[in-house]
């Protein structure tokens, strides 16, 4: 830790592993209701699980995003965060906020009110007085960080960090914009949902692993920063318009079936790119980097966006297998591995990476970190599979033969115990990551260098 | 390659570029707001009660076990169609009659069967949803579903 205020990432990073811990449990439970369908009905039905799980996900993702800007942008920027205090009260208006909207869900305790109860639209559920308090807070962090870089060196990764920072904050304003008319609605929606993790996310994702890459590689900072310029390129200009392939059918005019299918296939590109990045960086770099399990979770990251987003988003977003494919389990078996490798692993790529500078020490526990990044990688790959051959059988079944869909989804039993299955093993690796992260222990091969050598 | 693509060219095309497909993206947006409006969305007058349907839709968060034009969760059936199931698209009694006796039976406490809660609607909220989900199934999708299961 070169700058005293990176220490600020290390609260971010703690609050996010624990809303981790809330996601993955409640995607456990969601997977358990799917298996035995009585279970909790009454005291946590599926609806209020589910938005837990969706919830605590994007909440986490962005709470690792900031603490991520925290550590990185002090040392590009050669200077101390403008503000540690104000950095420090975004994050508790973020808990008071998350705490709230949990509460709400859970509890209901002020149904229909506008500014108390929540609003349930898919992903923007939170009441919109919690909507405003994540406003307040993305507005100081922009203002925050903001600061520290004009006043800085500005490098391509600070260039490219901000602008997906300021752009998915601005993007929130539509989380405020609710027309009565539901495919107007929709059409806005999908500008928070679809600009944020298939455009804007992906600048901020690119951008850390160019930092890491730097770090770990010890690659020609010349060579990254163009790269992350060529590789952000090919994310907007194949995402912006790749929010098409939303507009299929939702009430929007004939021609995005066109507009969406060939920007969705770009959509490939800037994920491909990524992970030919970071494997050519690795292969050149010169540099042995003492933490390699931030070097798997930052090649795994890119890896597994690559199937995820890029392979799994292309299967079913052509219009003519959309038309059949649209909301079925093919969407979650893609949200699943999509999120997941872009997002949560490149995540806990910066945790790896940051957390031991941040608590001045070796990086510990390294093989432990591996584990779960093979348990979570596997689980979520197995699951994947899984949803994805339940998705086909379904969408025979429900959008070809025409059977009804309680009928559809009983047949499908035995995939989703393989999926509770595979959740399982994602939930252990969560759970022993965080444990890796927290737990000091000496490494084994540091206990080597300090055994006595022959001779002495 | 490198002195044809220097990092500041590289720099100037992303941000040129991004501009560029932002300002496309948003001249197709308001087209479609219009098409929406005046178009796909026409078949049904959007009164008082759909609009109050729509609400009493997100109060209750539907979307999180529910479909809604193939948008929302995956655990309970598709409901942009349901009023074209239960053969009551033009039939407003029928639609309120259907959709509160099968509310007032829920949970159905079956086992094995996945349940819905059991939600407090009154009967102008629960009129309001008939007639949102009638509005909602009488938006032109292209053809979507592909059949009536949904």
């Amino acid at each position: 830790m070169k700058y005293k205020s990176q220490k600020v990432a290390y609260a971010y990073f703690l609050v996010a592993m624990g809303l981790f811990a809330i996601q993955v449990l409640g995607g456990l439970i969601a997977g358990w209701i799917y298996v035995s369908p009585n279970f909790l009905s009454e005291l946590l039905p599926f609806n209020v699980v589910r938005m837990l799980h969706t919830n605590a996900l994007v909440v986490w993702l962005l709470l690792g995003f900031f603490g991520a800007a925290y550590y990185l942008i002090p040392e590009e920027s050669e200077r101390e965060i403008y503000s540690v205090n104000l950095a420090y009260l975004q994050l508790i208006i973020l808990v008071i906020g998350t705490l709230g909207a949990v509460l709400t869900y859970v509890f209901n305790p002020f149904p229909g009110n506008y500014l108390l109860g929540m609003q349930g639209r898919e992903f923007l559920e939170q009441p919109t007085w919690v909507k405003l308090g994540i406003l307040v807070a993305a507005l100081i962090f922009l203002f925050n960080i903001s600061m520290t870089v004009l006043a800085g060196r500005k490098t391509a990764i600070t260039n490219v960090l901000l602008t997906g920072l300021w752009l998915l904050s601005l993007l929130w304003i539509f989380a405020f914009i609710n027309p009565d008319n539901l495919s107007l609605d929709k059409m806005y929606w999908w500008f928070v949902i679809h600009l944020w993790v298939e455009a804007t996310w992906e600048l901020v994702m690119a951008s850390i692993l160019a930092f890491l890459l730097l770090k770990l590689t010890g690659v020609d900072r010349e060579i990254v920063e163009k790269w992350l310029y060529v590789i952000v390129s090919t994310a907007l200009f194949s995402g912006i318009l790749g929010t098409g392939h939303h507009f299929y059918w939702i009430g929007l005019p004939g021609y995005w079936q066109w507009i969406g299918s060939i920007f969705s296939t770009l959509e490939v590109i800037p994920f491909f790119l990524m992970m030919s990045f970071a494997f050519v960086m690795v292969w050149k770099g010169r540099r042995n980097h003492p933490n390699k399990a931030a070097l798997l979770w930052s090649l795994g990251a890119s890896t597994v966006a690559f199937f995820g987003a890029g392979v799994w988003g292309f299967l079913h977003t052509l219009h003519g297998v959309n038309f059949y494919s649209h909301g079925t389990q093919i969407t979650a078996a893609h949200g699943h591995l999509a999120f997941y490798g872009a997002y949560v692993a490149t995540n806990l790529a910066i945790m790896s990476y940051a957390i031991p500078h941040l608590r001045g020490r070796d990086p510990y526990n390294q093989v432990l970190n591996m584990v779960s990044f093979w348990l979570m990688t596997g689980g979520m790959a197995f699951m994947t599979f899984v949803l994805t051959f339940a998705g086909t059988i379904q969408t025979h079944m429900q959008r070809v033969l025409g059977e009804n869909f309680m009928e559809v989804q009983d047949s499908l039993s035995l995939f989703y115990m393989m999926r509770f299955g595979s959740g399982l093993a994602v939930v252990i690796g969560a759970l022993l990551f965080i444990y890796s992260m927290m737990v000091p222990r000496r490494e084994l091969f540091a206990k080597r260098s300090d055994a006595p050598v022959a001779g002495e | 390659m490198s002195e044809i693509l220097t990092k500041s060219r590289a720099r100037n095309i992303f941000y040129g570029g991004s501009l560029f497909f932002v300002v496309i993206f948003g001249v197709l947006s308001v087209q479609s707001h219009r098409y929406v409006v005046d178009t796909s969305t026409a078949g049904m007058p959007l009164s008082e009660a759909v609009i109050l349907g729509k609400h009493v839709w997100e109060r209750n968060s539907c979307i999180n076990c529910h479909t809604l034009h193939g948008e929302g969760a995956y655990f309970a059936p598709e409901l942009g169609n349901v009023m074209t199931r239960w053969d009551t698209l033009d039939d407003p009694e029928g639609a309120y009659e259907i959709l509160d006796g099968w509310m007032q039976a829920q949970p159905s406490g079956i086992e094995g069967r996945r349940q819905m809660p059991h939600f407090e609607i009154n009967e102008e909220e629960m009129r309001g949803l008939a007639e949102f989900l009638r509005w909602a199934d009488q938006t032109d999708t292209q053809g979507w579903p592909p059949n009536d299961a949904g």
